[in-house]
C-alpha cells in the first residue's frame, strides 16, 4: 500500500509537468494580453512593462524562465495584485477558502448521505419524494441565484446575518456562504447515495446477508452502507478539490476574500502568472485528492486492490 | 424604508456590541464600498478609478481636491508660475509631516517624480507627467534622470519645470501620480514599503490594516497638518466587485457609501432610498468606435453620418439605461473648464428629419434593401453595453442594416480593436484630469487609443495649434473647432456621457457630488 | 450466485433476447406514473420550444418601444413579461429552450458516453493502462477552462457545435472517475469472474457486465450533469463563445434575471421555471428508467 502511494506520488511529478506546459502554452496563445484594457498605454510604457514581465522574450524562452523560477519555489509577482507575490495571494486566501469550503463539505455529507439513505430505504413512498424533491431545487437553482436570495432573504430584509464580509471568519459571517455552497453538494450527495444504496441492496449479496437473517439495520450498516458510498467518494474527490478552492460566485456576493475569484478574474485580467499559481496549486490538489479517493476505495471495499 | 435604514446602524451595533468585541463599535466609522480590490496603494503601481478613493485619503499632493471636487492648496500653501507658463515653484507648509512625524521635504516630491518615471518602476501611468521637462526622454532612456525638470530648491521649496506651457498642469498635481513618496522608508523597505505596517502616508490618514479582497482599515493621521479638522475615527474601505452585492449591504446598513450601483436598480432605490441616492454628471463618454480603415463600410464618413443619426439617444438614455445619463451629441462631456463643447450638426432636428436624412445618406452610399449593409457591431461582455447595443442594432434595423452582434470579455475586445478586427465598436472614456483635450486627443492621427484609426488633417493641425495656445479661453476655443471638425466627419459615435452613481447614507454630511466623482473621507462627517 | 448467474444469461443475450427485453422495460417503464407523467411534461416542454416561437404574438428581436421591463400582460401580448430591451420573454424563453435543451441533449450524451467507456475500460483493465488514462482525466481536471475555450473559438470561429465540444469535453471527467470506481469493486464479483472463467471476452464483459451494473449511479449522475451543462453554457456566452445575441438560452436568460430580481421578477421566474420543470422531469423519467432496465429487479 505504502509503495503505491509513493508511486501516486511519484506520477504526480510528469502529470503536473504536462498540466504546466499544456496551461502554459493555452495561455500564452490565448488572444489579448495583460495590458490589453480600456486604456491603451502609450508604446514606450507598454514595452517596458512587457520588458519588466519577461513578455517580450520567445513564448518558450519564458516559458523556460517560468519552469527556473518554479524550480526554485518562486511562483513569481501578480500582473494585478502588484503588491503581492502569487504565493502570498494563495497562502492568503486559500485558508479562507479551505475552511469555508470544509464547513460547507461537511454539512453535505451529514445531511446529504443520511438524507440518501432514508430515501432509498422509503424508496417510492412519500418521504422519499419529499427528500428528493427538495434535493432536486438544490440542483436546479444555480448557485448564482441562491447566493443573491439569502443575502436579499437573510441579510437584507429579517438581517438576521451579515449580508457580506468576512470578518476574519467570524461564524455569522459564514452561514450564508456555507448554505449557499453546500445546498448543492447536499443535493448531489444525496440523489447519489440513494441510487447506489438502491442498487446495492438489490445486490447478491445483500441478499445473501438477508438470508442469513441478520437484521435490517445490521444489513445496511455493515454492509450495504461502505459499498453503497463508492460513487458518492468518487465524486467527492475532483468536488471537493473544487469546493476548498473557493467559488467565484459565492466570494462575490458574499464579499469573502478566498482564491476562487482568482480562478476566473487571473484569466480575465491576463494576470499570468497568477493564472499559473493556480493551476499549479488545483492540479497538485486534483492529484492528491484523486489518490486519496482511491485510498478509500480499498477501505469502502477490501476487495479492491492496486497491485496488479 | 429610509427611517429604517437610519435605525438599521444602530441596531446593528447594539446587536454588535452585545455578541462580539472584535468588530470596531464606535459610530465615527467610515465604511466604503469600493468597486475592486487595489492593484496597490504604492501611488505610483496603480492606474485604476477605485484605488484613488484608498490612496487620496492616504496622501496629499502639492494640490488637493476640496468636498466639491474643486483644487484647493495641499503640501504646497501657495505658488508662483512664471510668465510663460512653463516654471511653477511651490512653497510647501511648514507643517506638512509624514505619517511617522518626519517632514515632508521638497526632496520627497523630487524622489517621487523621478521614481515614477524610472522605467524600473514600471508604472502604469508615467506617461500623465510627461508635461514635466524631459519625463519622456527618461522615460525612454534618452536623458539622465537628474536632468528632470524638477528641483528642490530647499527642504520647503520646490521648483518644477514643464516642456512647454499646460494649462491643466496644477490640476494634474492633485492626480496620484503626482504625490510624494517617502523618500526614507521607500528606501528603507523597497518594493514593500507601501504593505500595512511600513506604509508612511502624508495625507488625512494613514493605513492600519490591509486584509485583501475583504478590507482596508485607515485611522486619522494624527500628523497631519489640518488633523484637527478631521471628524472620524477611522475608514473602512471594502473591495466589492458585485454591485448588487453593495447595494444589499447598504441595505443592511453594513456600508455607509457605496461608490456604485447597479443601473437596473434604479428606479426601485428612487422609489425607497431617495435620500439615499445620488446621481450625478462624472467626466466621461460613452461612445462607438468606428473603423475609418480602407476595406470597412464605416470608412465612409456618409454611413458613418447615417448610422448616428438613426441612434435614438434619448431612448437609450430614459428607457434602456435609465439613470440620468444625458444623451450625447459631443465627444467632450459638459462641464469641462474652459471649454464650450461643440455639437453634432443633427442635434436639433426632430427624429423623423433625422431618419429621412439617415435613409438619404445610406441610399447615396449605394445601400438599400437589395444591398443591405452588414456591419459587426463588438462589444465586451456587461449587462449595460449588451443592453445598448442590442437597442442600437434595432435601430439600425430601418435603415436595413442587418448587424452581427459580437461580445467578447474584455482583454479580447480590447486586443481585437487594437488589431482593427471590428466595423463598430462600443468604448468609453473617463477624463484623467478635467481637460478637453485628454477626450480630443483621442482622435488624433496615430494615437494608441484612436481605436478606429480616425485620422483628419484640420483636426489635427487644430490640435496642434491648441496645444502651442497660452490664453485658455482661446486655447478652448481652437479645441472646440477641431472638435467640430470630427463630429462633422462622425469620427464616432457618441451615445450617452457617464454618469457617477453612489449610495450615501443620509447621515453624511460633508457629501458633495462632482464631476469627477472624487470625495476624499476627510470632508465628511456623520451628523449628531 | 443463482441470481447472478441469470443476469450472466439474460446480459449476455441474443439480439432478439434484446429486443424482448427493451420491449419488457418499456413495459415497466409504463407502469411507472411519475415517469410517465414526466415524459409527457418533458415532451410537451420540448414540442413547445419548438412550435411556440411561432404562436407568440412577438419574434424573438423584436423590440417592443413602449414596453420595456414591462409585466406580464394579457393584453399587450406579452404573457411573460418583456426584457430590459422591450423584448417578450416568453418568446425569449422558448427559443432559449431550443438551445438548452439541445445543449442538455448533446453535451450530456457525449459526457455520458466517453466517460462511461472510457471509465469502465480504465476500471476492468487496472495496472497500467488504469494509471495513465487516470492521469490524463487529472491533466484534464487541472487545465484552465476559460483559457481552453478562449483557443477553441480563435482556431474554430464561434459555432455552436464548440458549444457541445468544449461542454462535453470537460463534463465526461466526473462521469468516468464514478464510473471506473464502481468498475473496480464489481470486476471482483463473482459474477464477473465467472464470466471470464467462461472464456467471455474482455469487451463483452465491459458492455455486457460492467456498465449495465453501473446504471444506477450512471443515471443519478447524468439527470445531475444537465443543470450542470445548461448552466455552463451561459458562463460560455459571456466568454463569447456560446450564443449569441439575439439568440438566447435558458442559462443567459437566468443570469440576465438575477440582476433584475427586485425590480422585474419575471426575468428570472420564468426562464427558472422552465428549466427547473425539465430537471424534475428529467429525474424522475430517470428513475423510472434505472428500475426499469435494472435486471435484477425483474
Amino acid at each position: 500500500m505504502l509503495l503505491y502511494v509513493f508511486k501516486r506520488l511519484f506520477q504526480a511529478i510528469p502529470t503536473l509537468l504536462i498540466v504546466i506546459t499544456l496551461s502554459f502554452f493555452l495561455m500564452h496563445l490565448a488572444p489579448g494580453g495583460p495590458f490589453d484594457g480600456e486604456r491603451q498605454l502609450p508604446a514606450e510604457i507598454e514595452a517596458n512593462l512587457l520588458a519588466t514581465y519577461n513578455l517580450d522574450q520567445p513564448v518558450w524562452k519564458q516559458y523556460l524562465i517560468y519552469l527556473g523560477n518554479l524550480l526554485q519555489g518562486d511562483f513569481g509577482p501578480s500582473f494585478r495584485y502588484k503588491d503581492f507575490t502569487v504565493t502570498e495571494l494563495i497562502a492568503e486566501g486559500f485558508p479562507v477558502s479551505l475552511e469555508l469550503g470544509l464547513w460547507a463539505i461537511a454539512l453535505a455529507l451529514l445531511l446529504g448521505i443520511p438524507l440518501g439513505i432514508v430515501a432509498a430505504l422509503r424508496r417510492n413512498t412519500g418521504l422519499d419524494y419529499v427528500v428528493m424533491g427538495t434535493a432536486l431545487a438544490g440542483v436546479a437553482i444555480p448557485n448564482f441565484v441562491i447566493a443573491p436570495l439569502l443575502a436579499l432573504v437573510f441579510g437584507v430584509m429579517l438581517a438576521w446575518l451579515p449580508v457580506g464580509g468576512w470578518n476574519d471568519g467570524h461564524w455569522r459571517n459564514m452561514v450564508l456562504p456555507v448554505v449557499a455552497l453546500s445546498i448543492q453538494q447536499i443535493a448531489y450527495i444525496a440523489r447519489m447515495t440513494r441510487a447506489s444504496m438502491i442498487e446495492v441492496l438489490g445486490s447478491h449479496f445483500i441478499r445473501t446477508a438477508r438470508a442469513k437473517g441478520l437484521s435490517e439495520r445490521e444489513v445496511i450498516w455493515h454492509h450495504a452502507l461502505r459499498p453503497s458510498l463508492l460513487p458518492v467518494v468518487s465524486y467527492l474527490g475532483p468536488a471537493i478539490a473544487g469546493i476548498i478552492t473557493g467559488s467565484v460566485v459565492i466570494e462575490q456576493i458574499f464579499g469573502i476574500p478566498g482564491i476562487g475569484r482568482y480562478f476566473v478574474q487571473a484569466a480575465l485580467n491576463r494576470d499570468y502568472t497568477l493564472v499559473m499559481g493556480t493551476v499549479v496549486f488545483y492540479g497538485m490538489l486534483i492529484v492528491l485528492l484523486n489518490l486519496i479517493v482511491d485510498l478509500i476505495y480499498s477501505v469502502l471495499d477490501p476487495q479492491i486492490r492496486y497491485d496488479d | 424604508m429610509f427611517l429604517h435604514l437610519r435605525l438599521r446602524p444602530t441596531l446593528l451595533a447594539i446587536t454588535l456590541a452585545a455578541t462580539l468585541t472584535t468588530l470596531p463599535t464606535h459610530a465615527d466609522t467610515l465604511r466604503i464600498a469600493i468597486m475592486g480590490e487595489p492593484a496597490s496603494l504604492d501611488p505610483h503601481k496603480i492606474s485604476g478609478k477605485w484605488e484613488n478613493d484608498v490612496v487620496g485619503d492616504l496622501f496629499e499632493g502639492l494640490v488637493t481636491e476640496a468636498a466639491d471636487g474643486e483644487r484647493i492648496p495641499g503640501v504646497a500653501e501657495s505658488w508662483e508660475i512664471s510668465e510663460d507658463g512653463t516654471v511653477y515653484t511651490f512653497h510647501l507648509r511648514e507643517d506638512a509631516r509624514w505619517s511617522d512625524g518626519e517632514p515632508v521635504t521638497a526632496e520627497d516630491f523630487v524622489f517621487a517624480f523621478r521614481r515614477i518615471l524610472d522605467p524600473a518602476t514600471a508604472a502604469d501611468y508615467a506617461y500623465l507627467l510627461y508635461p514635466v521637462r524631459n519625463a519622456e526622454a527618461i522615460y525612454t532612456g534618452a536623458a539622465e534622470p537628474h536632468t528632470l525638470g524638477i528641483e528642490a530648491l530647499d527642504a520647503r521649496t520646490l521648483q518644477i519645470t514643464l516642456e512647454r506651457s499646460t494649462p491643466y498642469f496644477l490640476d494634474q498635481l492633485s492626480h496620484y501620480t503626482a504625490y510624494p513618496v517617502p523618500k526614507h522608508v521607500v528606501e528603507e523597505h523597497g518594493d514593500r514599503w507601501s504593505r500595512a505596517g511600513n506604509m508612511v502616508s502624508n495625507g488625512p490618514f494613514k493605513l492600519q490594516r490591509w486584509q485583501s479582497q475583504t478590507r482596508i482599515e485607515v485611522i486619522p493621521n494624527e500628523h497631519f497638518h489640518a488633523a484637527d479638522d478631521i471628524a472620524l475615527d477611522e475608514v473602512v474601505y471594502f473591495p466589492i466587485e458585485e454591485r448588487n452585492t453593495a447595494l444589499n449591504r447598504f441595505r443592511a446598513g453594513e456600508i455607509d457609501v457605496a461608490r456604485e450601483f447597479p443601473t437596473e436598480q434604479y428606479a426601485w432605490l428612487r422609489d425607497n432610498l431617495p435620500d439615499a441616492t445620488h446621481t450625478a454628471p462624472f467626466l466621461g463618454i460613452y461612445y462607438y468606435v468606428f473603423n475609418s480603415r480602407d476595406g470597412h463600410p464605416t470608412a465612409d464618413p456618409s454611413v458613418r453620418e447615417a448610422l448616428s443619426l438613426a441612434v435614438r439617444r434619448e431612448v437609450i438614455s430614459e428607457q434602456i439605461l435609465g439613470t440620468g445619463e444625458e444623451p450625447a451629441y459631443s465627444f467632450v462631456p459638459p462641464g469641462v473648464g474652459h471649454y464650450d463643447p461643440a455639437q453634432l450638426a443633427f442635434a436639433d432636428m426632430s427624429q423623423e428629419e433625422r431618419m429621412a436624412r439617415a435613409q438619404e445618406l445610406m441610399a447615396e452610399a449605394g445601400y438599400g434593401p437589395d444591398n443591405p449593409l452588414e456591419l459587426r457591431l463588438r462589444y465586451n461582455t456587461s449587462e449595460d453595453h449588451r443592453k445598448v447595443a442590442i437597442a442600437i442594432a434595432a435601430m439600425w434595423k430601418p435603415l436595413g442594416v442587418e448587424v452581427d452582434l459580437f461580445n467578447s470579455e474584455v482583454a479580447v475586445h480590447y486586443a481585437d480593436l487594437r488589431q482593427g478586427d471590428f466595423d463598430v465598436a462600443r468604448a468609453g472614456w473617463i477624463g484623467d484630469y478635467n481637460d478637453a483635450q485628454n477626450f480630443l486627443s483621442l482622435l488624433e492621427s496615430g494615437v494608441a487609443n484612436n481605436y478606429g484609426a480616425y485620422s483628419n488633417e484640420e483636426f489635427d493641425a487644430l490640435m496642434r495649434e491648441a496645444a502651442e495656445t497660452q490664453d485658455l479661453d482661446r486655447r478652448g476655443e481652437i479645441m472646440a473647432d477641431a472638435e467640430q471638425v470630427a463630429l462633422d466627419d462622425s469620427a464616432t459615435l457618441p451615445i450617452n456621457y457617464y454618469v457617477s452613481r453612489n449610495l450615501v447614507n443620509p447621515a453624511l454630511q460633508g457629501w458633495e457630488n462632482n464631476i469627477e466623482d472624487i470625495h476624499r473621507s476627510r470632508w465628511i462627517s456623520f451628523e449628531d | 450466485m443463482t441470481t447472478e448467474t441469470t443476469t450472466l444469461h439474460a446480459q449476455g443475450a441474443s439480439p432478439h433476447l434484446g429486443e424482448s427485453l427493451g420491449r419488457e422495460a418499456w413495459r415497466r417503464l409504463k407502469q411507472n406514473r411519475a415517469a410517465m407523467a414526466s415524459l409527457v411534461l418533458l415532451t410537451l416542454i420540448a414540442v413547445a420550444c419548438l412550435v411556440g416561437p411561432w404562436l407568440t404574438p412577438w419574434g424573438l428581436n423584436e423590440v417592443d418601444w413602449t414596453a420595456f421591463s414591462a409585466p406580464p400582460s394579457l393584453a399587450d401580448g406579452h404573457y411573460a413579461g418583456t426584457d430590459a430591451n422591450g423584448r417578450d420573454l416568453l418568446t425569449r424563453t422558448l427559443y432559449g429552450g431550443q438551445i438548452s435543451l439541445s445543449v442538455a441533449v448533446v453535451a450530456t450524451f457525449v459526457s455520458l458516453v466517453i466517460g462511461v467507456l472510457y471509465g469502465a475500460v480504465a476500471g476492468y483493465v487496472g495496472g497500467r493502462v488504469d494509471t495513465l488514462m487516470m492521469r490524463f482525466v487529472d491533466i484534464m481536471y487541472s487545465l484552465p477552462f476559460m483559457f481552453m475555450v478562449i483557443l477553441l473559438m480563435v482556431v474554430f470561429g464561434r459555432h455552436i457545435l464548440l458549444i457541445y465540444a468544449a461542454i462535453g469535453a470537460v463534463e465526461w471527467l466526473d462521469m468516468s472517475r464514478i464510473v471506473r470506481g464502481q468498475t473496480l469493486a464489481l470486476k471482483r464479483r463473482e459474477f464477473v469472474e465467472a464470466a471470464r472463467a467462461l472464456g467471455v471476452r474482455g469487451r463483452t464483459i465491459v458492455t455486457r457486465h460492467l456498465i449495465p451494473n453501473t446504471l444506477g449511479p450512471v443515471i443519478v449522475y447524468v439527470t445531475l450533469t444537465v443543470p450542470k451543462v445548461i448552466l455552463l453554457e451561459s458562463f460560455l456566452s459571456f466568454l463569447g463563445l456560446g450564443v449569441q445575441e439575439p439568440m438566447t438560452s435558458w442559462g443567459v436568460l437566468i443570469s440576465e434575471g438575477v440582476d433584475m430580481m427586485q425590480g422585474a421578477p419575471w426575468l428570472l421566474l420564468v426562464p427558472s421555471t422552465f428549466l427547473a420543470l425539465t430537471l424534475f422531469c428529467l429525474n424522475f423519467l430517470g428513475d423510472g428508467l434505472r428500475d426499469a432496465l435494472d435486471p435484477r429487479t425483474r
